[in-house]
Parts: C-alpha cells; structure tokens; sequence
C-alpha cells in the first residue's frame, strides 16, 4: 500500500537511541575526548572546519564525534550551527606573508629567501604502515641511524621575512599581479543568492569551503588533459596568521588570536598580448587549516575557471563555472542525493498510476493494429 | 568628542592598548583568572551589554596580495564591562570562551587606569613569555626540517 508517511515517532526515537550506542562503541573502553580528536585527528578536523566554512576547533571536534567520524555528516552539523549565530562583521584580509610559517616549499625555486621548510608532511615518508602505532602511548618515533638523536631544533631567525614566491617573480614582470582592491565589498555566498557569471572573489569563497574530493577530481582533471595549464607549485605554505578585526567601539583594529590557514600559489603557462610580454598566469588556494591537498586542487580549478579572462579555449569540465560551482557544495549535494532515502510515497503512487496506465494503454491496442505492426 | 588633550592621549596609548589586547585575547582563561587575581582587589564592574558569541568573516586576497575575497567564518566570543565611575573595556576573542571575553574586558578596563597600568603591564608578561616561547618551538622545530634541494648536473659544462 502507498500512503502518506505519518508515524514512526517511536521507531524513530529507537533510531536514534541505538545511533546513540553504536556511536559510543565498547562501554569498556573510554569515550574519545574532543581533545584527543583535535590533538590526533587534526587534519579531519581542519577538513570539517575547512568545508564546515568554520573557523573553530572545538566544535569541528565535537561534530566529528558525533557523526561517528563521517566528515561530510560533521561538516553539515558545522553549517547547520553556523546558521544560529549572529554575525559580528568581518575581518581585515589576512595577511599570508606575516604567518609563522609551519611548512613553506616552493617546486619552482631551490633557493628561496627563508628557505623550503617541510614541516610536518607525509611527503617523503613510505607509505609503509607503522605497526608500532599500534601500541597504546605509541609516539611513532623515526628512528634513524645515521641520526639517532634528532635535533628538533633548528636555527630560526624571527625576524626573518617570508615572502611569498609570487612576490619575488613578480617584481621581475614575469608573472602577472594580483587583481587590484578596488574599494568595493567582495560578494558573499552565504548572503545573497548567486547568479551566473560570477566574479573571481566568489569563486574563491566556493571554492574554499567546497568538497576536497570534487575539486581534487576536476584538479586532476585539468592536469590529464582537460583544459590543461601546465601548473607548477609557485609555493605552499601552512601556519598561523593573525585575524584583525575592526571594533568601532574602540575606534581602532583589534588582533583578536590567530587562524592555521594552507596557502598555495599555483604558477601556469602563459599568456602574452600586443600590450603585454608573455607571463606566468596565477590560480590561488586558501583553505582553513592543514589542507594542502585541497589548496592545490582549488588552485587548479581557480586557474581553470578564468579561461575567459585569459582568452582560452573553453570546453572542458573544469572550465564550466556553472557546473564546477554549483556542485562543489558537499552540503548541498549530501542533502539532494541524500533525500531520495526519505519517504516518497505519494510521489511514487502518481509514477505508479502512470506506468499501470502506459501499460493499459499498450495492451488495450486491438489485436488487428499489431497485426499491421508486425507486417511491416 | 574627546577634548584634544584626551584625543592626544588616546593616540599615544593606542598601540599599547591594542598590544594588550592582542595578548589577552591569546591567554588561557586560567591565565586572565590569576591575572585577576594578582590585580585584586577588584573595582566593582557592570557589563555594559551582555557578552556574546558570534561570527566573524575571515578575508583572504586573491593571490595573497590582491582584491578581498571571503574566505569562511570563524567564531568569536565578545564583552563590554564598564567600571563603576571609570573606563569601559572591551573583550574580543577567538573562540566560545564568554567567560575569557569578560575577564579581557575586565583586565582592558583596570589598564586603562593608569595607576593600575603598570601592574596589569605586569601581570600581562608571563602570558607574552609563553606566546614568544610557543612561537620560537615552532620556529626552531619548522627550521629543523628546512632543505637544500639541488638539482643534478647534465655535464653540460
């Protein structure tokens, strides 16, 4: 029988009841601290805060536990919550060439002014699985031979200046600049409706708080062929930087603690004009957090997404904002997929009256018309 | 408007205040809480509207260097407490730490006090030993990992 869906108030509780247990596991065991996820499960919790378009670790640990570690389930709660809290305004731009620098590497330039510094990364290591982890209180210590005191400490300068790679290419006119501020307030997804096309500021907030694994797909994408650009790592660099607000009570910018941001400056093949030599063109990531994966692949498709500027060929998937844009939204698209499981009952009672009445229709034909039919 | 001898004055301690605040919204509660206590005893105080926690809207610029864009939102937690008969001050931090955001606030108020300045000067400083020391561990353990790549000669010379 197809009716409409009432009821099920007391299965429902028992869902969530048994959803309850199952999350909390073996009772013999200790519950998991929002400290443990932040302090262990780092990276999950910038890729929450990261796509949450959150900036907050606490909660981005608290969602992970209770989405039982399903990152697109916690990124909604994060989203969801964002929508009971009042905006206070916004901050001056951050200054990415002031950050304490935790990992800073350039694949375009060995011998950059404050160094390639790899910080903690996964790169190089073996990709073996380390069953010492195994062990509670397990540090995963690298042990090396030829080392086997590591020196964690290294000479650091303080006053030593980053800037980033860009800058440095850039004052040579071999790369092109950095669209100007032009005084006006960049448009804000989360507070008016988007209209296709759209500036080069909106992309980048779409993008950042878009799904790591779409955009590592179209990124990807690019690279093999589709709307190719011949990319290189200009630079990558993850640490904190300081937030400024502006308190016009106080009358005067108030530093108000410090964000971990992954920036990469993606470098690409050229583009020349009558007026202008040939340079490099530029795609741009920024993500919250440690998520450098995901600040290359939004590079990648930044760059992708001003063929039109750049007088390219379009044509290629990557290069379709609409598209790229539109479903980059892992809430967005969660909740559309994710809907189809709910009751549809009436819908389906339509669909189903419909096909009985195709298939009415077709055997009602009379006997002499499929005769003719199957004479010809 | 303020007189021009206070607005003067409000130049001039303009950068210290601003460094204050930076720092107390960098402590620990458990730091602004001996921080009080070391400051005691208190004045009475009021809050001049009830502490808060909202959002802000991070900004990036397009290539580091160029037109804002925004980039995602964090949380920040905000107070105003006015000392009976003296200065209002302002709490502002990451985070949802209301109670921390009073106690800055409180802590902004007592330095605008200018016989209470240099004690809160005073209690300020092991909160910016700390941040300097975190600051200079992460400095020191990211230049351990610094590299010289180089690139391998062709022979053509």
């Amino acid at each position: 029988m197809y009716v409409a869906a009432k009821g099920g108030e007391k299965a429902i509780r028992n869902a969530h009841k048994l959803l309850a247990k199952r999350r909390r596991g073996n009772e013999n065991l200790p519950s998991i601290t929002l400290e443990q996820i932040a302090g262990q499960l780092s990276l999950a919790v910038d890729r929450v805060m990261a796509e949450g378009s959150l900036y907050d670790t606490n909660l981005a640990a608290l969602a992970i536990k209770q989405a039982r570690g399903d990152l697109i389930e916690a990124i909604f709660l994060i989203r969801a919550f964002r929508t009971t809290l009042p905006r206070f305004g916004n901050s001056r731009p951050l200054d990415t060439g002031e950050m304490l620098v935790r990992r800073r590497v350039s694949a375009t330039f060995k011998d950059l002014p404050g160094g390639q510094l790899l910080g903690p990364t996964f790169d190089y290591t073996h990709r073996l699985l380390d069953t010492s982890l195994a062990a509670p209180d397990a540090y995963g210590e690298v042990y090396d031979q030829a080392d086997p005191v590591p020196a964690m400490s290294g000479e650091a300068d303080p006053a030593e200046k980053m800037p980033r790679v860009t800058d440095l290419i850039g004052a040579e006119g071999l790369i092109e600049a950095s669209p100007d501020e032009d005084g006006a307030e960049p448009f804000d997804i989360t507070r008016a409706p988007v209209s296709f096309p759209v500036d080069r500021a909106t992309r980048l907030q779409t993008l950042a708080r878009g799904d790591e694994g779409y955009l590592l797909a179209l990124g990807y994408s690019t690279q093999r062929g589709y709307a190719r650009s011949h990319p290189f790592v200009g630079e990558i660099r993850f640490g904190d930087v300081e937030v400024v607000i502006d308190v016009p009570e106080l009358g005067f910018a108030v530093s108000i603690g410090d964000v971990q941001i992954t920036e990469c400056q993606m470098v690409n093949q050229f583009k020349g004009s009558a007026e202008q030599p040939p340079q490099f063109t530029r795609g741009y990531g920024l993500v919250f957090g440690q998520c450098e994966r995901k600040a290359m692949s939004m590079a990648l498709v930044e760059r992708a997404l001003r063929w039109a500027e750049l007088g390219e060929e379009p044509g290629a998937p990557a290069q379709d904002e609409e598209f790229v844009l539109s479903h980059c939204d892992n809430v967005q698209a969660t909740g559309f997929v994710e809907h189809l499981k709910l009751p549809h009952y009436v819908d389906f009672q339509a669909e189903l009256d419909l096909v009985r009445r195709m298939r009415r229709e077709a055997s009602e034909k009379s006997p002499a018309d499929e005769m003719k039919e199957a004479a010809e | 408007m303020p007189q021009n001898s206070k607005k003067d004055s409000f130049d001039n301690e303009m950068p210290a205040r601003q460094a204050a605040l930076a720092t107390l919204a960098r402590a620990r509660r458990d730091e602004l809480e001996s921080m009080l206590g070391r400051l005691s005893p208190l004045p009475a105080a009021s809050e001049l509207r009830p502490a808060e926690v909202g959002l802000v809207m991070l900004r990036g610029r397009t290539g580091g260097d160029g037109a804002p864009f925004n980039l995602g939102e964090a949380t920040v937690s905000r107070a105003a407490i006015r000392i009976e008969g003296g200065a209002t001050g302002f709490g502002y931090r990451l985070g949802r730490d209301i109670a921390a955001a009073r106690h800055g606030a409180l802590i902004d108020a007592l330095w605008q006090d200018e016989a209470r300045r240099a004690a809160v000067e005073a209690a300020l400083a092991p909160v910016r030993a700390r941040l300097a020391a975190e600051a200079g561990e992460v400095r020191a353990e990211t230049a351990a990992t610094k590299v010289d790549f180089f690139t391998l000669m062709r022979g053509e010379d």
